[in-house]
């Protein structure tokens, strides 16, 4: 039942990427384009989101378990750091270089779209070598700790 | 500026919102999980024992939603994609989004809709932050370059 649900949350997901615009790279550079020919829908996207969202985790504030039993993996970071802030700088260039962002890069590569193929191929690869690096940088230190 | 009023869709936009806000309340009030993007796919990169189900269910829906949304979504609701970035410049902009969000730790998903609905002030200053580098990217490559 649980990966039911799960599947539906993705098919939801999905569809609401496709009837919002945001899997087309036009549109969404559109939105981007405050000194050009503006398109301001995909602000409407993110309002009618948060309306909903705001809901729905004001529901589950309020209970300590979610439905299928499971613990709610609310995020545990709380403070503002160089790795949000400089992080989310560099996602905000790539996304208005292509104009995809990484679900809608999915759903147009599902809709078997070549350059979103080669896009997801990238964004991947980014995602592989930013933990190899990190992990890399990571281990003297999980030696120094462990090794007396 | 100029508002583009022949391409501006408030409601078939907001609609598709909606559905981004229903989702992800549905994936965390049943699974106690956070429908992010980036997160989901970086836990299957490589798979965790244990942890996996859970992201296969949801990637394999988003995946057939276009295959879904031939039937159920209005024909004029659906927007053909327009992708002008070159395939080198969609190289560049890929890796660029992959470690950003990583880094970041969240994208337009996690951050953008799950992350505000939880009024989470990590969030807000993530989208700030992405939002702010999207429209000067789009303001030097379409007004300066």
């Amino acid at each position: 039942m649980q990966r039911v649900i799960e599947f539906f949350a993705g098919l939801i997901f999905g569809l609401g990427l496709l009837l919002s615009g945001m899997t087309d790279p036009g549109k969404v550079q559109a939105f981007l384009d405050l000194a050009g020919h503006w398109d301001p829908s995909l602000a409407f996207v993110m309002g009618g989101g948060v309306l909903v969202g705001v809901l729905g985790f004001g529901i589950a504030k309020r209970k300590n378990k979610s439905l299928s039993g499971q613990v709610f993996h609310w995020p545990e970071l709380r403070h503002v750091d160089r790795a949000l802030v400089f992080g989310s700088l560099i996602f905000g260039i790539g996304w208005g270089l292509a104009g995809f962002c990484p679900g809608p890069a999915l759903v147009s590569m599902a809709s078997g779209e070549a350059k979103a193929f080669v896009f997801v191929l990238a964004m991947l690869s980014g995602i592989v070598c930013f933990d190899r690096i990190t992990l890399r940088a990571q281990e003297p230190l999980a030696c120094a700790k462990d090794c007396p | 500026m100029t508002i583009d009023w022949l391409n501006f869709t408030p409601w078939t936009s907001l609609a598709g919102g909606l559905l981004l806000g229903v989702a992800a309340s549905l994936l965390f009030i049943y699974s106690g999980r956070i429908l992010g993007i980036i997160g989901i796919l970086e836990g299957v990169l490589p798979p965790k024992l244990g942890d996996t189900a859970w992201r296969f269910s949801f990637l394999l829906g988003l995946m057939l939603s276009p295959w879904v949304g031939q039937w159920l979504l209005p024909a004029d609701g659906m927007h053909a994609p327009q992708i002008d970035a070159s395939w080198p410049m969609l190289v560049v902009a890929g890796l660029l989004v992959g470690v950003g969000t990583r880094w970041g730790a969240g994208c337009t998903s996690g951050h953008g809709i799950c992350g505000l609905s939880r009024l989470s002030l990590r969030s807000l200053i993530a989208t700030l932050s992405f939002m702010a580098t999207g429209f000067v990217t789009v303001f030097v490559i379409r007004h300066v370059i």
